[in-house]
């Protein structure tokens, strides 16, 4: 059964553009069922603020059903809020109590200026897909899908890979600003998979190198780990690590032999 | 007929009319194919696979998409499969027979030529997909695993956990990256489409604004290809994402593009009931669940107690009960149907009696629970995320939900709209579910469409207009279609009224859902006819758009999504009052048979019926194309 929460105190941070430094403001809820999500809470919040003749609250999100990866909040200090593998979207009022204050942020990393208010530009992490984030496999020239066998326990890892859902929050959670578990994640997918091995050593050089340019470096802290909403594992980064640095040492002419 | 309706079709036996028109098409040399520039608008699975097969192929490729990243496009939200008649199974599919589902999925409502063609191309998908790297369920000995979906009675949906369409899409987003960072697909982010501009009757670009700065600007192509989705964002409550909006597809009609069977919405039937009035969506949860799951209400009405202590013998499985040889499994109209009627009988469960159970108990008791999770792990995830609740305890709650629109803009074979040079592709088109689709249909069009019959098509329309000149973006359309753009966005701003585009959004779904939702009625429609104008009359007085214009402004793009969402739903209405018949989505409660099943008529209704913007939506003109069967018989729907 539904219950209502009582007297949330919400400091959202508000910049009206890039060169705005930007400041945060304080806003109340009175009430607010605890079957609402996060961003409905949020919904209700902008009504109010657009019934009041002011600005709207500027935040991404679109699915809200924890695939898309568009919302990015950092709540109370934590990437996507407190509960475990779950996104903002995902996230539920029942997971606070009446009376808290409530702190929003923007995901906050060098590589992602704000654009305004909460919403940022995470367009780096393309980059690092369009160096080497994929099978060179042009339309048309497939052969039969069953051809190649890929071994169930090989397939339940790639897509335990796969799940990433490139929302960014591994960035945001890292002290230092890396975005290796997003780039493992995708690293990982695809030189698992047989069809990835023809350009799986190409592949970690260009995503890595691309990732260096944008990103911080990663020290094995972990955080990236605890705030994603798909739990991806690091262990994905030590296979990328592994792959990089046999990719460095590796003659190309002999690449078939991993 | 009016004479913009010609379907194209090529001629010759029902499975070599691809073929045939293949042998025929005009060819563009690999080396003039860089002078031709395509627009491709929207970066789902239809944009994205058909921006990153034309960049292959040479074209001068740009992309056009609202969000930050073209991953985010909301195919990525479907969860159960996709459809392919490889017969990896051997229990006896076949290309004709899935193409004959889907046409009798589509309650006979589809041009069956595109249907066969899609059904052909089903395999090439899953060999295309794989190649890419997409990590479809496996078998122990390493081949593909397949299960089934409502409206089949065969095994033919391939899929990846729970996140089929999030593999599928990131599938086709890493090829479209891939040109991207080869230079040869141009990308425009944070940036929407406003209007559709025509030269001389020909589709000569669009008009976008930028979300970011509010610049509006211009892009001219010798090409538009439109995959921007459906409009089931009419409902306001839906399964799609917030920012799914008709806006692209609506500018189109409004510039001559005729919009096809708007009235054909699908209602999923397995969507976590609406929990309170501030919910901003719904969410599905995939249909796969009633591979296992079990549908059932109480036998009584208003009882009260727990699911556990209803002893087997005060439970109605309904579907089990009035369609025995489907089940659990009926296609989506009818199950969703089924649920609306028992809920209205007062036997509908939950804290505000909106649903119906779909009980995994004999499951997790057959297969065990390790099992269910293995096949359904995340949906009961993220169900318990929603809901608070832990489906492997108590039966999950369902209810049907506006989640898929059949209507669209209406195309040819070619899948060219009433506009040369204009195409639209996936769910933004009409063309191949016909009345009501079939689960795991839709990632199958998209990707088709994308894939392998837009890079075929649109050199078919091209190859004439080599060297021809095109109009630049200083053409006078343009920089009227740009002012009025202007002006249009300016004016949502001038207002200056009291309400919320939300507000508006909610009160305009609420009239779409109670009369045009799923069922529908002449003296309903009419309703929602006077009071959709007039409250969209007092959206032009009254509405209130705080910000401004010259920087990141949701409310204002809401805004402008909301306005074209009255238009069509007018439309949606008019549409719905015109067809006096029940098939598929579409049900006319005046148009039943003795069992409460849909009713066609097939002397009168045998027909697409594509409308002609004339000024105002309420004047929109009616035209038809005749639905010809070859290959099918028109036969009464049965799952039972």
């Amino acid at each position: 059964m539904s219950h209502q929460l009582q007297d949330l105190t919400l400091k959202i941070w508000r910049q009206s553009g890039p060169a705005d430094p930007g400041h945060f403001e304080s806003y109340r809820i009175d009430a607010i069922s605890d079957e609402a999500s996060f961003l409905e809470m949020l919904d209700v919040l902008n009504e109010k603020l657009i019934a009041e003749g002011l600005e709207a609250i500027t935040f991404d999100h679109d699915c809200r059903e924890g695939i898309c990866g568009t919302c990015s909040l950092m709540i109370d200090g934590q990437a996507h809020g407190p509960q475990r593998g779950t996104a903002t979207c995902q996230l539920h009022m029942r997971k606070f109590k009446s009376g808290d204050t409530i702190v929003i942020e923007p995901w906050r990393a060098t590589a992602f200026p704000v654009v305004k208010d909460l919403m940022v530009d995470r367009s780096p992490l393309d980059r690092i897909i369009e160096v080497g984030g994929f099978i060179t496999a042009n339309t048309g020239g497939a052969p039969d899908a069953n051809i190649i066998p890929v071994p169930k326990p090989v397939a339940d890892a790639s897509m335990d890979a796969a799940e990433c859902i490139g929302c960014g929050a591994c960035v945001a959670a890292c002290p230092n600003g890396a975005a290796n578990l997003f780039t493992a994640a995708k690293v990982s997918h695809l030189n698992l998979l047989p069809q990835g091995q023809a350009e799986r050593w190409s592949r970690v050089e260009a995503m890595v190198e691309t990732m260096d340019e944008h990103f911080g470096s990663c020290t094995n802290h972990g955080e990236c780990e605890a705030a994603c909403p798909k739990s991806i594992s690091i262990d994905f980064i030590a296979l990328m690590n592994r792959d990089y640095l046999k990719a460095k040492f590796k003659n190309r002419k002999l690449i078939s032999q991993s | 007929m009016s004479d913009k309706l010609q379907s194209k079709t090529p001629a010759g036996a029902m499975a070599d009319k691809w073929d045939n028109f293949k042998a025929d098409m005009k060819l563009v040399n690999p080396n003039n194919k860089r002078k031709f520039k395509v627009l491709v608008v929207g970066s789902g699975l239809a944009g994205a696979s058909a921006a990153a097969t034309l960049a292959e192929l040479g074209y001068d490729v740009e992309v056009f998409t609202f969000h930050d990243s073209p991953r985010r496009a909301h195919s990525i939200a479907a969860q159960g499969g996709i459809n392919a008649a490889k017969n990896y199974r051997g229990d006896g599919d076949s290309i004709h027979r899935l193409f004959y589902d889907t046409v009798k999925g589509g309650d006979f409502r589809a041009r069956e030529a595109n249907v066969h063609r899609l059904a052909e191309v089903s395999v090439n998908i899953i060999d295309q997909m794989v190649a890419q790297g997409v990590p479809f369920a496996r078998e122990y000995g390493g081949l593909l695993d397949t299960r089934s979906f409502g409206g089949a009675q065969l095994q033919r949906t391939f899929y990846a956990r729970g996140q089929t369409g999030q593999q599928l899409l990131l599938g086709a987003y890493q090829q479209l990256a891939r040109q991207i960072g080869l230079g040869a697909v141009k990308l425009w982010n944070r940036v929407e489409l406003v209007d559709v501009v025509t030269v001389d009757g020909r589709c000569a670009g669009i008009v976008t604004r930028d979300l970011v700065t509010g610049e509006v600007r211009s892009h001219a192509g010798h090409a538009t290809v439109l995959a921007t989705g459906g409009y089931g964002n009419a409902f306001f409550l839906s399964t799609n994402a917030m920012n799914c909006n008709v806006t692209a597809a609506w500018r189109a009609h409004r510039k001559g593009a005729y919009f096809a069977n708007p009235c054909y919405t699908q209602i999923h039937p397995t969507c976590i009931p609406q929990a309170d009035d501030t919910q901003s969506k719904l969410t599905l949860m995939s249909e796969s669940l009633r591979n296992d799951g079990r549908v059932w209400v109480p036998l009584q009405e208003g009882d009260g107690r727990p699911a556990h202590e209803i002893p087997e013998h005060e439970r109605d499985y309904y579907l089990e009960r009035l369609y025995p040889s489907f089940g659990n499994l009926a296609p989506r109209d009818i199950s969703s149907r089924a649920a609306k009627r028992a809920v209205d009988s007062g036997r509908g469960v939950g804290p505000l009696k909106n649903g119906v159970y779909l009980d995994f108990s004999h499951a997790i008791g057959r297969l065990g629970k390790d099992v269910v999770k293995e096949r359904y792990g995340n949906l009961f995830d993220m169900y318990e995320r929603i809901t608070g609740e832990n489906p492997y305890d108590v039966p999950m709650r369902i209810y049907p939900a506006s989640h898929y629109t059949m209507g669209g803009l209406w195309v040819d074979y070619e899948l060219m709209t009433t506009v040369p040079g204009l195409y639209a592709a996936g769910e933004a088109n009409f063309s191949d579910h016909g009345a009501n689709r079939l689960g795991a249909s839709a990632l199958m069009q998209g990707l088709a469409d994308g894939y392998f019959v837009l890079p075929y098509t649109i050199g078919n329309y091209l190859a004439p207009m080599l060297n021809q000149p095109v109009p630049g973006t200083d053409h006078p359309a343009f920089t009227a279609a740009e002012e009025e753009a202007r002006a249009r966005f300016q004016g949502y701003l001038d207002v200056r009224g009291s309400r919320s585009p939300d507000w508006f959004h909610r009160e305009l779904g609420k009239i779409i859902w109670d009369k045009c939702g799923m069922e529908r009625t002449a003296e309903g429609l009419q309703q929602a006819l006077a009071d959709i104008p007039a409250l969209y009359e007092e959206f032009r007085r009254d509405l209130r758009v705080t910000g401004n214009g010259a920087s990141v402004n949701q409310t204002l793009e809401k805004a402008g999504r909301v306005d074209d969402f009255f238009q069509l739903g007018m439309l949606m209405c008019r549409d719905a009052l015109e067809r006096n018949e029940s098939c598929g989505g579409h049900f006319r409660a005046e148009y039943q048979d003795d069992e409460g099943e849909a009713a066609r008529d097939d002397d009168n209704f045998a027909h697409v019926a594509a409308w002609e913007w004339s000024g105002d939506p309420m004047q929109a003109v009616r035209h038809k194309e005749e639905l010809e069967f070859e290959a099918v018989h028109l036969a009464k729907r049965s799952y039972k």
